[in-house]
Protein backbone atom coordinates (compact mmCIF):
# COMPACT_ATOMS: atom_id res chain seq x y z
CA UNK A 1 0.00 0.00 0.00
CA UNK A 2 1.22 3.45 -0.86
CA UNK A 3 2.05 5.92 1.87
CA UNK A 4 -0.23 8.54 0.33
CA UNK A 5 -3.94 8.48 1.07
CA UNK A 6 -6.96 10.69 0.54
CA UNK A 7 -10.07 10.63 2.70
CA UNK A 8 -12.73 12.92 4.16
CA UNK A 9 -11.56 13.06 7.77
CA UNK A 10 -8.46 11.97 9.67
CA UNK A 11 -9.10 10.97 13.28
CA UNK A 12 -6.04 11.13 15.52
CA UNK A 13 -6.44 8.57 18.29
CA UNK A 14 -8.33 5.28 18.16
CA UNK A 15 -9.61 5.17 21.74
CA UNK A 16 -13.34 4.75 22.43
CA UNK A 17 -14.15 8.34 21.45
CA UNK A 18 -12.12 8.28 18.22
CA UNK A 19 -13.76 4.97 17.29
CA UNK A 20 -17.26 6.26 17.97
CA UNK A 21 -16.51 9.33 15.85
CA UNK A 22 -16.23 6.94 12.88
CA UNK A 23 -19.83 5.92 13.57
CA UNK A 24 -21.24 9.44 13.85
CA UNK A 25 -19.32 10.64 10.79
CA UNK A 26 -20.31 7.48 8.94
CA UNK A 27 -24.01 8.13 9.42
CA UNK A 28 -23.47 11.41 7.57
CA UNK A 29 -21.65 9.61 4.78
CA UNK A 30 -18.21 10.85 5.84
CA UNK A 31 -15.26 8.45 5.49
CA UNK A 32 -12.41 8.35 7.99
CA UNK A 33 -8.83 7.19 8.47
CA UNK A 34 -7.60 6.70 12.06
CA UNK A 35 -4.02 7.02 13.28
CA UNK A 36 -2.85 5.73 16.65
CA UNK A 37 0.56 5.44 18.24
CA UNK A 38 -0.45 2.11 19.78
CA UNK A 39 -0.65 -1.00 17.60
CA UNK A 40 -4.25 -1.79 18.57
CA UNK A 41 -7.58 -0.02 19.07
CA UNK A 42 -8.93 1.12 22.44
CA UNK A 43 -6.43 3.74 23.65
CA UNK A 44 -6.29 3.90 27.44
CA UNK A 45 -9.10 1.33 27.68
CA UNK A 46 -6.97 -1.26 25.95
CA UNK A 47 -3.50 -0.17 27.09
CA UNK A 48 -4.06 0.78 30.72
CA UNK A 49 -7.09 -1.14 31.90
CA UNK A 50 -8.29 -3.82 29.45
CA UNK A 51 -9.54 -5.99 32.32
CA UNK A 52 -10.86 -3.26 34.59
CA UNK A 53 -14.64 -3.02 34.78
CA UNK A 54 -16.26 0.25 33.65
CA UNK A 55 -19.64 0.98 35.26
CA UNK A 56 -20.74 4.23 33.63
CA UNK A 57 -21.33 3.36 29.98
CA UNK A 58 -25.06 3.85 29.29
CA UNK A 59 -26.96 0.55 29.03
CA UNK A 60 -23.89 -1.44 30.11
CA UNK A 61 -24.13 -2.02 33.89
CA UNK A 62 -20.57 -3.32 33.65
CA UNK A 63 -18.18 -3.72 30.73
CA UNK A 64 -14.40 -4.15 30.53
CA UNK A 65 -12.18 -1.73 28.60
CA UNK A 66 -11.38 -4.50 26.11
CA UNK A 67 -14.99 -5.48 25.59
CA UNK A 68 -16.03 -1.87 25.08
CA UNK A 69 -13.32 -1.58 22.45
CA UNK A 70 -14.38 -4.80 20.73
CA UNK A 71 -18.03 -3.67 20.65
CA UNK A 72 -17.11 -0.30 19.17
CA UNK A 73 -14.98 -1.97 16.49
CA UNK A 74 -17.99 -4.14 15.63
CA UNK A 75 -20.31 -1.13 15.58
CA UNK A 76 -18.13 0.90 13.20
CA UNK A 77 -17.18 -1.97 10.89
CA UNK A 78 -19.94 -1.11 8.31
CA UNK A 79 -18.20 2.23 7.70
CA UNK A 80 -14.92 0.51 6.72
CA UNK A 81 -12.54 2.88 8.52
CA UNK A 82 -8.86 2.65 7.56
CA UNK A 83 -6.45 2.26 10.48
CA UNK A 84 -2.80 3.28 10.69
CA UNK A 85 -1.37 1.57 13.79
CA UNK A 86 1.88 2.37 15.54
CA UNK A 87 2.22 5.78 13.95
CA UNK A 88 2.47 9.18 15.57
CA UNK A 89 1.19 12.29 13.82
CA UNK A 90 4.04 14.71 13.31
CA UNK A 91 2.42 17.63 11.53
CA UNK A 92 -0.85 18.99 10.15
CA UNK A 93 -0.39 21.31 7.18
CA UNK A 94 -3.04 23.27 5.30
CA UNK A 95 -6.37 24.78 6.27
CA UNK A 96 -10.13 24.33 5.99
CA UNK A 97 -10.28 26.01 2.56
CA UNK A 98 -7.50 24.14 0.78
CA UNK A 99 -7.69 20.95 2.82
CA UNK A 100 -5.19 19.38 5.19
CA UNK A 101 -2.23 17.02 4.89
CA UNK A 102 -1.43 14.93 7.95
CA UNK A 103 2.08 13.44 8.16
CA UNK A 104 3.19 10.71 10.54
CA UNK A 105 6.55 9.63 11.93
CA UNK A 106 6.39 6.54 9.69
CA UNK A 107 6.10 8.62 6.54
CA UNK A 108 2.37 8.18 5.95
CA UNK A 109 0.65 11.22 4.43
CA UNK A 110 -3.11 11.61 4.37
CA UNK A 111 -5.04 14.35 2.57
CA UNK A 112 -8.35 15.19 4.25
CA UNK A 113 -10.93 17.96 4.38
CA UNK A 114 -11.09 17.98 8.18
CA UNK A 115 -9.16 16.64 11.19
CA UNK A 116 -10.51 15.24 14.45
CA UNK A 117 -8.15 15.04 17.41
CA UNK A 118 -9.31 12.35 19.84
CA UNK A 119 -5.94 11.86 21.48
CA UNK A 120 -7.08 11.31 25.08
CA UNK A 121 -4.29 12.07 27.53
CA UNK A 122 -1.84 12.54 24.66
CA UNK A 123 0.57 10.20 23.02
CA UNK A 124 1.51 6.93 24.72
CA UNK A 125 5.27 6.68 24.98
CA UNK A 126 7.53 4.22 26.80
CA UNK A 127 8.56 5.28 30.30
CA UNK A 128 12.26 6.18 30.07
CA UNK A 129 14.26 5.29 33.16
CA UNK A 130 15.68 8.38 34.88
CA UNK A 131 19.28 7.15 34.66
CA UNK A 132 21.84 9.90 34.20
CA UNK A 133 23.10 9.95 30.61
CA UNK A 134 20.59 7.46 29.18
CA UNK A 135 19.79 9.77 26.27
CA UNK A 136 23.35 9.32 24.95
CA UNK A 137 22.73 5.58 24.57
CA UNK A 138 19.16 5.51 23.33
CA UNK A 139 20.02 5.38 19.65
CA UNK A 140 22.25 2.29 19.72
CA UNK A 141 21.99 0.61 23.10
CA UNK A 142 18.52 1.09 24.59
CA UNK A 143 15.38 -0.56 23.20
CA UNK A 144 11.86 0.12 24.47
CA UNK A 145 10.35 -2.32 21.99
CA UNK A 146 11.74 -5.15 19.91
CA UNK A 147 11.38 -4.42 16.21
CA UNK A 148 14.13 -6.60 14.83
CA UNK A 149 14.59 -9.69 16.95
CA UNK A 150 17.70 -10.74 15.03
CA UNK A 151 19.54 -7.66 16.33
CA UNK A 152 19.48 -9.30 19.75
CA UNK A 153 21.46 -12.34 18.59
CA UNK A 154 24.84 -12.71 20.28
CA UNK A 155 24.27 -9.73 22.57
CA UNK A 156 24.42 -9.23 26.32
CA UNK A 157 20.86 -8.17 27.10
CA UNK A 158 19.71 -6.52 30.30
CA UNK A 159 15.92 -6.58 30.50
CA UNK A 160 14.26 -4.54 33.24
CA UNK A 161 10.77 -4.91 34.67
CA UNK A 162 8.39 -7.34 36.35
CA UNK A 163 5.46 -7.56 33.96
CA UNK A 164 4.65 -9.65 30.93
CA UNK A 165 6.68 -7.58 28.45
CA UNK A 166 9.89 -8.08 30.43
CA UNK A 167 9.23 -11.77 31.07
CA UNK A 168 8.09 -12.58 27.52
CA UNK A 169 11.16 -10.99 25.99
CA UNK A 170 13.46 -12.79 28.44
CA UNK A 171 11.98 -16.12 27.39
CA UNK A 172 11.94 -15.25 23.71
CA UNK A 173 15.45 -13.82 23.47
CA UNK A 174 17.29 -16.11 25.90
CA UNK A 175 18.00 -18.75 23.22
CA UNK A 176 19.64 -16.28 20.81
CA UNK A 177 21.33 -13.81 23.19
CA UNK A 178 24.79 -14.37 24.58
CA UNK A 179 23.36 -13.74 28.05
CA UNK A 180 20.09 -12.38 29.37
CA UNK A 181 19.95 -10.65 32.75
CA UNK A 182 16.55 -9.76 34.14
CA UNK A 183 16.57 -6.89 36.64
CA UNK A 184 13.54 -6.22 38.83
CA UNK A 185 13.05 -4.17 42.00
CA UNK A 186 11.56 -7.06 44.00
CA UNK A 187 11.58 -10.83 43.89
CA UNK A 188 7.95 -10.98 42.91
CA UNK A 189 6.54 -10.70 39.40
CA UNK A 190 3.13 -9.57 38.26
CA UNK A 191 3.46 -11.25 34.87
CA UNK A 192 1.68 -14.48 33.92
CA UNK A 193 2.54 -17.23 36.47
CA UNK A 194 3.51 -19.65 33.68
CA UNK A 195 6.08 -17.15 32.34
CA UNK A 196 7.42 -16.50 35.84
CA UNK A 197 7.94 -20.24 36.31
CA UNK A 198 9.73 -20.61 32.95
CA UNK A 199 11.99 -17.68 33.81
CA UNK A 200 12.80 -19.15 37.25
CA UNK A 201 13.56 -22.54 35.67
CA UNK A 202 16.02 -20.89 33.26
CA UNK A 203 17.68 -19.08 36.16
CA UNK A 204 17.89 -22.32 38.18
CA UNK A 205 19.45 -24.08 35.18
CA UNK A 206 22.07 -21.32 34.91
CA UNK A 207 20.84 -20.22 31.49
CA UNK A 208 20.01 -16.64 32.44
CA UNK A 209 20.44 -14.34 35.44
CA UNK A 210 17.97 -12.62 37.72
CA UNK A 211 19.08 -9.63 39.75
CA UNK A 212 16.91 -7.90 42.33
CA UNK A 213 17.61 -4.19 42.29
CA UNK A 214 17.49 -1.17 40.01
CA UNK A 215 19.69 -0.03 37.14
CA UNK A 216 21.36 3.10 38.45
CA UNK A 217 24.41 3.57 36.25
CA UNK A 218 25.54 3.15 32.65
CA UNK A 219 29.01 2.26 31.38
CA UNK A 220 30.03 2.74 27.77
CA UNK A 221 31.35 5.15 25.18
CA UNK A 222 30.22 6.82 21.95
CA UNK A 223 26.60 5.80 22.43
CA UNK A 224 27.44 2.12 22.89
CA UNK A 225 26.84 0.50 26.29
CA UNK A 226 29.25 -2.06 27.61
CA UNK A 227 27.78 -2.58 31.09
CA UNK A 228 25.16 -1.34 33.54
CA UNK A 229 25.34 -0.92 37.29
CA UNK A 230 22.56 -2.64 39.23
CA UNK A 231 22.11 -1.47 42.80
CA UNK A 232 20.23 -3.18 45.57
CA UNK A 233 20.09 -2.25 49.24
CA UNK A 234 23.07 -4.46 50.04
CA UNK A 235 25.21 -4.37 46.95
CA UNK A 236 26.13 -2.98 43.60
CA UNK A 237 26.79 -5.24 40.61
CA UNK A 238 28.30 -4.43 37.23
CA UNK A 239 26.55 -6.45 34.51
CA UNK A 240 27.91 -6.69 30.94
CA UNK A 241 25.34 -5.12 28.63
CA UNK A 242 25.17 -4.36 24.92
CA UNK A 243 21.45 -3.63 24.89
CA UNK A 244 19.35 -2.34 27.77
CA UNK A 245 15.63 -3.04 27.49
CA UNK A 246 13.51 -1.24 30.10
CA UNK A 247 9.83 -2.26 30.29
CA UNK A 248 8.10 0.06 32.74
CA UNK A 249 4.93 0.50 30.70
CA UNK A 250 3.79 3.60 28.90
CA UNK A 251 3.13 7.17 29.89
CA UNK A 252 1.18 9.87 28.09
CA UNK A 253 2.94 12.90 26.67
CA UNK A 254 1.45 15.73 24.68
CA UNK A 255 4.07 15.20 21.96
CA UNK A 256 4.02 17.12 18.66
CA UNK A 257 0.41 18.23 19.27
CA UNK A 258 1.65 21.32 21.07
CA UNK A 259 3.21 22.53 17.80
CA UNK A 260 0.06 22.39 15.67
CA UNK A 261 -0.95 25.98 16.33
CA UNK A 262 -3.95 25.11 18.49
CA UNK A 263 -5.02 27.20 21.44
CA UNK A 264 -4.36 25.21 24.61
CA UNK A 265 -5.34 25.54 28.25
CA UNK A 266 -3.28 23.51 30.75
CA UNK A 267 -2.24 21.08 28.01
CA UNK A 268 -5.80 20.54 26.80
CA UNK A 269 -7.19 21.83 23.50
CA UNK A 270 -9.74 24.61 23.80
CA UNK A 271 -12.96 23.96 21.87
CA UNK A 272 -16.40 25.48 21.44
CA UNK A 273 -19.26 23.35 22.71
CA UNK A 274 -21.42 23.63 19.62
CA UNK A 275 -19.15 21.92 17.10
CA UNK A 276 -16.09 21.04 19.21
CA UNK A 277 -14.00 23.06 16.82
CA UNK A 278 -10.50 24.13 17.89
CA UNK A 279 -8.97 27.56 17.28
CA UNK A 280 -7.89 26.25 13.84
CA UNK A 281 -11.00 25.99 11.61
CA UNK A 282 -11.44 22.49 10.21
CA UNK A 283 -9.65 20.88 13.15
CA UNK A 284 -11.90 19.45 15.87
CA UNK A 285 -11.04 17.98 19.28
CA UNK A 286 -13.17 15.51 21.24
CA UNK A 287 -12.79 13.37 24.37
CA UNK A 288 -10.25 13.78 27.17
CA UNK A 289 -7.90 15.91 25.06
CA UNK A 290 -10.26 18.91 24.93
CA UNK A 291 -11.36 21.42 27.53
CA UNK A 292 -14.33 23.76 27.90
CA UNK A 293 -16.45 25.14 30.73
CA UNK A 294 -18.02 22.24 32.58
CA UNK A 295 -15.86 19.56 30.90
CA UNK A 296 -16.15 16.08 32.40
CA UNK A 297 -13.55 13.52 31.36
CA UNK A 298 -16.04 10.73 30.74
CA UNK A 299 -16.29 8.33 27.82
CA UNK A 300 -19.98 9.17 27.51
CA UNK A 301 -19.19 12.88 27.22
CA UNK A 302 -16.75 12.03 24.44
CA UNK A 303 -19.49 10.13 22.59
CA UNK A 304 -21.77 13.17 22.79
CA UNK A 305 -18.94 15.40 21.57
CA UNK A 306 -18.39 13.03 18.61
CA UNK A 307 -22.01 13.45 17.49
CA UNK A 308 -21.95 17.25 17.61
CA UNK A 309 -18.51 17.42 16.02
CA UNK A 310 -19.74 15.31 13.10
CA UNK A 311 -22.36 17.89 12.20
CA UNK A 312 -19.69 20.59 12.44
CA UNK A 313 -17.34 18.55 10.24
CA UNK A 314 -20.09 18.02 7.66
CA UNK A 315 -20.15 21.76 6.92
CA UNK A 316 -16.45 21.57 6.05
CA UNK A 317 -16.31 18.19 4.30
CA UNK A 318 -19.45 18.83 2.20
CA UNK A 319 -19.97 22.58 2.27
CA UNK A 320 -23.43 23.67 1.25
CA UNK A 321 -24.92 20.23 1.67
CA UNK A 322 -27.92 20.27 3.98
CA UNK A 323 -28.00 17.76 6.81
CA UNK A 324 -31.28 15.95 7.15
CA UNK A 325 -31.39 14.84 10.77
CA UNK A 326 -32.44 11.19 10.94
CA UNK A 327 -32.78 8.35 13.43
CA UNK A 328 -31.27 4.90 12.94
CA UNK A 329 -34.55 3.34 14.11
CA UNK A 330 -36.59 4.80 11.25
CA UNK A 331 -34.32 5.96 8.44
CA UNK A 332 -33.87 3.40 5.66
CA UNK A 333 -31.02 5.57 4.37
CA UNK A 334 -29.09 5.21 7.65
CA UNK A 335 -29.98 1.54 7.88
CA UNK A 336 -28.53 1.02 4.42
CA UNK A 337 -25.27 2.66 5.57
CA UNK A 338 -25.24 0.32 8.56
CA UNK A 339 -25.81 -2.65 6.29
CA UNK A 340 -28.99 -3.71 8.11
CA UNK A 341 -31.65 -2.58 5.64
CA UNK B 1 -5.80 18.78 59.60
CA UNK B 2 -2.67 19.36 57.54
CA UNK B 3 -0.06 17.57 55.46
CA UNK B 4 3.47 18.78 54.69
CA UNK B 5 4.19 18.38 50.99
CA UNK B 6 7.62 18.70 49.39
CA UNK B 7 7.21 19.28 45.66
CA UNK B 8 9.65 18.37 42.89
CA UNK B 9 11.45 21.69 43.23
CA UNK B 10 12.08 20.94 46.90
CA UNK B 11 9.67 23.57 48.21
CA UNK B 12 7.61 22.61 51.25
CA UNK B 13 4.01 23.62 51.62
CA UNK B 14 1.19 22.79 53.97
CA UNK B 15 -2.07 21.48 52.62
CA UNK B 16 -5.28 21.27 54.57
CA UNK B 17 -7.31 18.10 54.14
CA UNK B 18 -10.48 16.50 55.35
CA UNK B 19 -11.06 12.83 56.14
CA UNK B 20 -12.11 10.55 53.33
CA UNK B 21 -10.42 12.17 50.35
CA UNK B 22 -7.53 10.55 48.53
CA UNK B 23 -4.10 12.12 48.66
CA UNK B 24 -4.01 12.15 44.83
CA UNK B 25 -7.14 14.30 44.63
CA UNK B 26 -5.83 16.63 47.32
CA UNK B 27 -2.55 17.10 45.43
CA UNK B 28 -4.25 17.60 42.11
CA UNK B 29 -6.77 20.10 43.45
CA UNK B 30 -3.84 22.04 44.92
CA UNK B 31 -2.20 22.07 41.46
CA UNK B 32 0.76 20.12 42.70
CA UNK B 33 2.54 18.65 39.74
CA UNK B 34 1.52 14.99 39.62
CA UNK B 35 0.15 13.66 36.35
CA UNK B 36 -2.14 10.90 37.78
CA UNK B 37 -2.82 9.82 34.21
CA UNK B 38 -5.35 7.11 34.98
CA UNK B 39 -7.37 9.28 37.37
CA UNK B 40 -7.11 6.98 40.36
CA UNK B 41 -7.54 3.56 38.77
CA UNK B 42 -4.22 2.27 40.08
CA UNK B 43 -2.98 1.43 36.59
CA UNK B 44 -0.39 4.09 35.73
CA UNK B 45 1.86 4.83 38.75
CA UNK B 46 2.15 8.52 37.87
CA UNK B 47 0.82 9.77 41.24
CA UNK B 48 3.81 8.31 43.07
CA UNK B 49 4.90 9.82 46.42
CA UNK B 50 7.40 9.05 49.18
CA UNK B 51 5.88 8.94 52.65
CA UNK B 52 7.89 9.96 55.72
CA UNK B 53 8.96 6.61 57.20
CA UNK B 54 7.55 7.45 60.63
CA UNK B 55 4.09 7.65 59.10
CA UNK B 56 4.22 4.59 56.87
CA UNK B 57 2.80 2.14 59.37
CA UNK B 58 -0.23 4.31 60.07
CA UNK B 59 -1.18 4.07 56.41
CA UNK B 60 -1.84 0.35 56.60
CA UNK B 61 -0.64 -2.46 54.38
CA UNK B 62 0.31 -1.93 50.80
CA UNK B 63 -2.31 -3.71 48.68
CA UNK B 64 -1.21 -6.23 46.07
CA UNK B 65 -2.48 -4.06 43.23
CA UNK B 66 -0.61 -1.03 44.51
CA UNK B 67 2.58 -3.03 45.14
CA UNK B 68 2.43 -4.41 41.58
CA UNK B 69 1.83 -0.99 40.09
CA UNK B 70 4.84 0.43 41.96
CA UNK B 71 6.91 -1.72 39.55
CA UNK B 72 6.09 0.93 36.95
CA UNK B 73 6.73 3.92 39.23
CA UNK B 74 9.68 6.21 38.65
CA UNK B 75 12.47 5.55 41.21
CA UNK B 76 10.55 3.46 43.72
CA UNK B 77 11.85 3.27 47.31
CA UNK B 78 10.79 1.40 50.44
CA UNK B 79 8.53 4.30 51.40
CA UNK B 80 6.88 4.61 48.00
CA UNK B 81 3.10 4.77 47.78
CA UNK B 82 0.61 5.66 45.06
CA UNK B 83 -1.30 8.69 46.28
CA UNK B 84 -4.53 7.59 44.57
CA UNK B 85 -4.65 4.60 46.92
CA UNK B 86 -4.22 6.62 50.12
CA UNK B 87 -7.48 7.65 51.73
CA UNK B 88 -6.69 10.30 54.30
CA UNK B 89 -7.99 10.32 57.86
CA UNK B 90 -7.19 12.08 61.14
CA UNK B 91 -4.37 9.56 61.63
CA UNK B 92 -2.45 11.40 58.89
CA UNK B 93 -2.67 14.85 60.47
CA UNK B 94 0.88 16.25 60.31
CA UNK B 95 2.23 13.62 57.89
CA UNK B 96 5.04 14.62 55.54
CA UNK B 97 5.28 13.43 51.95
CA UNK B 98 7.64 14.09 49.07
CA UNK B 99 6.45 14.06 45.46
CA UNK B 100 8.47 11.43 43.55
CA UNK B 101 10.16 12.32 40.26
CA UNK B 102 8.14 11.94 37.07
CA UNK B 103 8.99 9.92 33.99
CA UNK B 104 10.75 11.96 31.33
Amino acid sequence: MSNLHTTDVVIIGAGPVGLFAVFELGLLGIKAHLIDVLDMPGGQCAELYPEKPIYDIPAWPVISGQELTDRLMEQIAPFTPVFHWGEMVQSIKGDAQKGFVVSTTEGTQIKAAAIVIAAGGGCFQPKRPPIVGIEDYEQHSVRYAVRQREQMRGQHLVIVGGGDSALDWCLDLQPIATRVTLVHRRDDFRGAPASVKKMRDLVAAGKMDLLIGQVKGLVGAKGQLTAVEVKSKESSTIVPCDLLMPFFGLTMKLGPLSEWGLELDANRIKVDTEKFSTSRPGIFAIGDINTYAGKLKLILSGFHEAALMSHGAMAIVRPGEKIVFQYTTSSSNLQKKLGVA
Amino acid sequence: MNLNITNRSGQVQQLEFSSGETLMKLLRDANIDISAECDGNCVCATCHVYVDKLWLQGLGELGEEEESMLDEACEPEDNSRLSCQLVLSSAQDGMSIVIAPDWQ
